[in-house]
């Protein structure tokens, strides 16, 4: 692969609000989602197929009786552990489905039927009827659980660390909070459900897949599915042109898009469609697990921290492990001497955990900056002046230099949007008729991340036009837009004289959009792609003149820390009968490098932010601990903001531009506005009630005496 | 068991087969090929499948085909100004204009939400949130926010669609 060591662009494009490329297809509903595809895809005469699903949460199945599925007009077929094909690998838990007998969670996929209509598909999975044999089990998150300290979390980070002496130190702390912290079980819900079509054929003597998928990066999919299925990568091409949201849980293959690779190796090429209920949605598609931290946090007499400790306790899967990292960014935030994190889990008989918007960041940082407000309560200190106190010089993790800290501008840009000044510093200070009112601040962080293996490629199509492409995908975020910006500015050109191709495998390999890395990595690929056809062909090229490459690596990595930052601004009012809370307003002021597009960017950061209002305030996964499954599956039962719980919510940026980073002086900015959202949203319902809520979601009855 | 109904999508008058047991939502997507209308719970919980059915709003997920024969359904690709969607109806043009989305899948439900509850308004039908009954109906922020509600939007995209419906509604 060519290699392009880029140069920070000059910016034409970039900066403005280009509105969205794909806007006209999205607001018609002509934008063709996974299951939406048809014979002009490829997608001819499919089969519908629907999971059936476990109903106990471990043990054996004895028997699969098909009969009666079978009989049912239009069903085809019913696939299960004894006759689904066989897999090569069956290392990955999760997505080593109907390879043997065992049971590992309430709701794994143990049958698919296969029929000509979607009504005769789910009436003959209601008919499929599997025999159990049913083992004890433990499916409930406890403080007392049996519990292990994986090798690494999430991505690849130390579980534990350890510096300094923090026991001593906290015991000649002037002051200390001591608290537990917990949030709830979170589920993504993207609005798309997740979905693929599958269909095999035979291309040159070779059996070959073809997908489309929801899913947040095509080129994951094909590396994930190829060895477990025994082919060359070379032999699966799968495509997102569109996708409705994903939040991560759309970021790895799950456990469907195996059912609909296996299902449609049985169906002499026909297509199959599968679409996961949003029911299924809870157990098959990731969840953000409950998390349990016991911070310790010790200071001087002016709020100076002396000692940090943050343990957690979290849950994991017996089929598949993931650690979320809930920890990590208790490692970097402040400044002390003495400082211990700690991962540990319990291993359940539970669906997978795994990606949902910030992990780590989002539960960790609630946390600690409840722990935060506590402390600046204990110190008689204005929550932002003990944050501005403990600000370290360089990152407390690595030691290295901060790229550009600006934590402390947000918070005092947002204290003086927000009208900080006037508020009084005791809680429950404010009345207005029944409702209590009161204002809350919390820090905000994300780590700012280029992930390597991306390119891209850059053909001229003559007439001043040219072709880009990289097989990345936009799950909404604006990528779409923002690349053809890049791309403009990259190539000094006008964004219309542009042609972008994404979303497809057999375009240069791209990153998963995740972790707030897409822009960055994808863009950097297209700059290098861009200047290195410069270099290789000029200003003036020749019609069909192409260059691939890829980014080098950046230099700068390794001599400093990178992340972003921000302050987070709630105001909520509490009613003094009732318990109701509302937010009137919500504001967000960040430091993310440059922002590529306006409008874009806005959405991102709101909808960050509204959906950390969701968790503070509803977003509670309940289990049913002597069955295992999730008692809340839909999404009447699993409240998520509606409109009416939105009111004046508000994002602003500093202006800036980060080009120790990236050639574009961006950062990524798709997970920064959940973080910290629900600890200032419960801070503000604190200062209104005097009433401290340690969990989220924050509720009605905590309020109620 | 299988009946025969007859709809006008879009304009455009369509015969199709259903099971009785078929949604009108289905229908639309997997025997119409219309995919505009969304499904995004197929239980009347989130908006994504609204059309405008013989002019008002409603969840097609919650209706069955069989019950609907002879109805017109207008979906966001049917509203704009051209019958086959070739314009953009105000609505649309102000979704985009306010980026009143993010990933798509609810939008087009949003959007007919959006033509309803401007419609519904001039005729003066009252929400939970409005006060006085008895004079015409203004659509404040807090009109427009009870009455999308049933539209949700996981990107958390509402202060966009309020702008957008807002613009729309004429304020």
């Amino acid at each position: 692969m060519t290699e392009q060591q880029t140069e920070s662009l000059d910016v034409r494009s970039i900066g403005t609000a280009l509105p969205r490329v794909d806007g006209v297809e999205k607001v018609t509903g002509r934008a063709a989602y996974a299951v939406e595809h048809g014979a002009a895809d490829g997608v001819t005469d499919p089969l519908h197929a629907w999971l059936v699903t476990s109903r106990i949460a471990k043990g054996r199945i004895t028997g699969v009786d098909a009969g009666p599925a079978l009989a049912h007009d239009g069903v085809v077929c019913v696939l299960d552990h004894t006759n689904a094909p066989r897999l090569e690998d069956t290392s990955n838990g999760e997505l080593a489905i109907l390879q043997d007998d065992r049971v590992h969670f309430h709701g794994q996929i143990v049958a698919i039927v296969l029929a000509e209509t979607s009504e005769a598909a789910r009436e003959g999975a209601a008919l499929v009827e599997v025999g159990y044999a049913e083992e004890p089990f433990e499916a409930e998150l406890r403080e007392d659980n049996a519990t292990y300290a994986p090798e690494q979390v999430n991505p690849a980070m130390e579980t534990d660390t350890d510096e300094g002496d923090v026991d001593a130190a906290l015991r000649d702390a002037a002051v200390v909070v001591e608290q537990t912290y917990r949030t709830a079980y979170e589920h993504n819900n993207p609005l798309e459900p997740h979905a693929t079509t599958a269909w095999w054929r035979d291309e040159d003597g070779e059996p070959t897949l073809s997908m489309f998928d929801s899913t947040q990066g095509v080129h994951g999919v094909v590396s994930t599915l190829a060895p477990m299925l025994g082919v060359d990568e070379q032999q699966i091409r799968v495509r997102a042109p569109y996708v409705g949201g994903g939040f991560g849980s759309k970021g790895e293959a799950h456990a469907h898009v195996m059912a609909a690779a296996l299902a449609s190796q049985t169906t002499d090429g026909r297509p199959v469609r599968l679409a996961v209920t949003r029911q299924q949605m809870f157990t098959l598609t990731g969840y953000r697990t409950a998390t349990i931290s016991h911070f310790r946090l010790g200071a001087d007499a002016d709020g100076r921290l002396t000692a940090i400790e943050h343990r957690v306790q979290e849950q994991t899967s017996r089929v598949r492990e993931f650690a979320e990292q809930t920890a990590s960014p208790t490692r970097m935030l402040y400044a002390a001497p003495n400082r211990r994190t700690s991962h540990r889990l319990a291993r359940l008989d539970v669906a997978v955990p795994s990606w949902m918007r910030a992990p780590g960041e989002m539960p960790g940082v609630f946390a600690h900056e409840v722990a935060m407000d506590e402390l600046a309560e204990a110190c008689g200190l204005d929550p932002i002046e003990l944050r501005v106190r403990n600000e370290p010089d360089t990152d407390p993790e690595t030691g290295k230099p901060f790229n550009d800290r600006r934590l402390v501008d947000c918070l005092r840009r947002g204290a003086e949007r927000f009208g900080w000044a006037d508020r009084p510093a005791a809680p429950r200070s404010t009345e207005d008729g029944e409702w209590w009112v009161g204002t809350g601040v919390a820090a905000s962080t994300y780590p700012a991340m280029v992930q390597p293996g991306n390119e891209a490629r850059v053909r001229f199509l003559g007439d001043g036009r040219y072709a880009v492409a990289i097989g990345s995908v936009d799950i909404g975020t604006g990528a779409r837009t923002v690349l053809v910006q890049i791309a403009a500015d990259a190539l000094g050109t006008d964004t219309d004289a542009i042609d972008l191709e994404v979303a497809d495998s057999l375009l240069p390999s791209a990153t998963v959009a995740g972790g707030s890395s897409g822009t960055s990595s994808w863009g950097g690929a297209i700059v290098a792609a861009a200047q290195r056809f410069r270099a290789d062909h000029g200003d003036d090229p020749s019609v069909g003149a192409e260059t691939t490459a890829s980014a080098a690596d950046n230099p700068n990595a390794e001599k400093y820390a990178f992340h972003s930052f921000g302050a987070v601004f709630a105001e909520a009012r509490v009613h003094r009968w009732t318990g109701e809370i509302r937010v009137p307003r919500l504001l967000g002021v960040y430091s993310v490098g440059r922002v590529i597009n306006p409008a874009t960017a806005r959405s991102q950061l709101v909808g960050g932010l509204v959906m950390g209002l969701s968790a503070a305030l509803f977003e509670e996964g309940v289990r049913d601990p002597r069955f295992g499954h999730p008692v809340t599956q839909d999404l009447a039962t699993y409240h998520v903001a509606a409109h009416a719980d939105v009111l004046d919510v508000q994002a602003e940026w500093l202006d800036e531009s980060d080009e120790r980073f990236t050639p574009m002086g961006s950062r990524g900015i798709g997970e920064i506005g959940i973080v910290g959202t629900a600890a200032a949203v419960a801070n503000a319902t604190h200062h209104a009630t005097g009433v401290r809520v340690r969990s989220i979601p924050v509720t009605a009855d905590r309020f109620l005496e | 068991m299988d009946a025969d109904i007859t709809l006008t999508v879009d304009g455009a008058e369509r015969s199709v087969t259903v099971d009785t047991r078929t949604t009108l939502l289905d229908a639309l997507r997997e025997r119409l090929g219309a995919t505009s209308p969304k499904k995004g719970c197929d239980h009347g919980q989130c908006g994504s499948c609204t059309v405008l059915l013989d002019g008002r709003r409603h969840l097609t997920c919650l209706a069955l085909a069989v019950a609907y024969d002879g109805s017109e359904v207008v979906t966001a690709d049917g509203l704009g100004t051209g019958g086959g969607g070739s314009d953009l109806h105000p609505v649309q043009q102000a979704f985009l204009d306010h980026d009143g989305f993010q990933c798509g899948y609810c939008t087009p439900g949003q959007v007919c939400s959006a033509v309803g509850v401007l419609d519904e308004a001039k005729q003066g039908h009252p929400s939970l949130v409005t006060d006085d009954l008895e004079s015409e109906v203004e659509l404040t922020d807090d009109e427009i926010r009870e009455r999308m509600s049933g539209d949700l939007c996981r990107c958390g995209a509402y202060p966009g669609i309020l702008a957008a419906v807002r613009e729309a509604a004429g304020r």
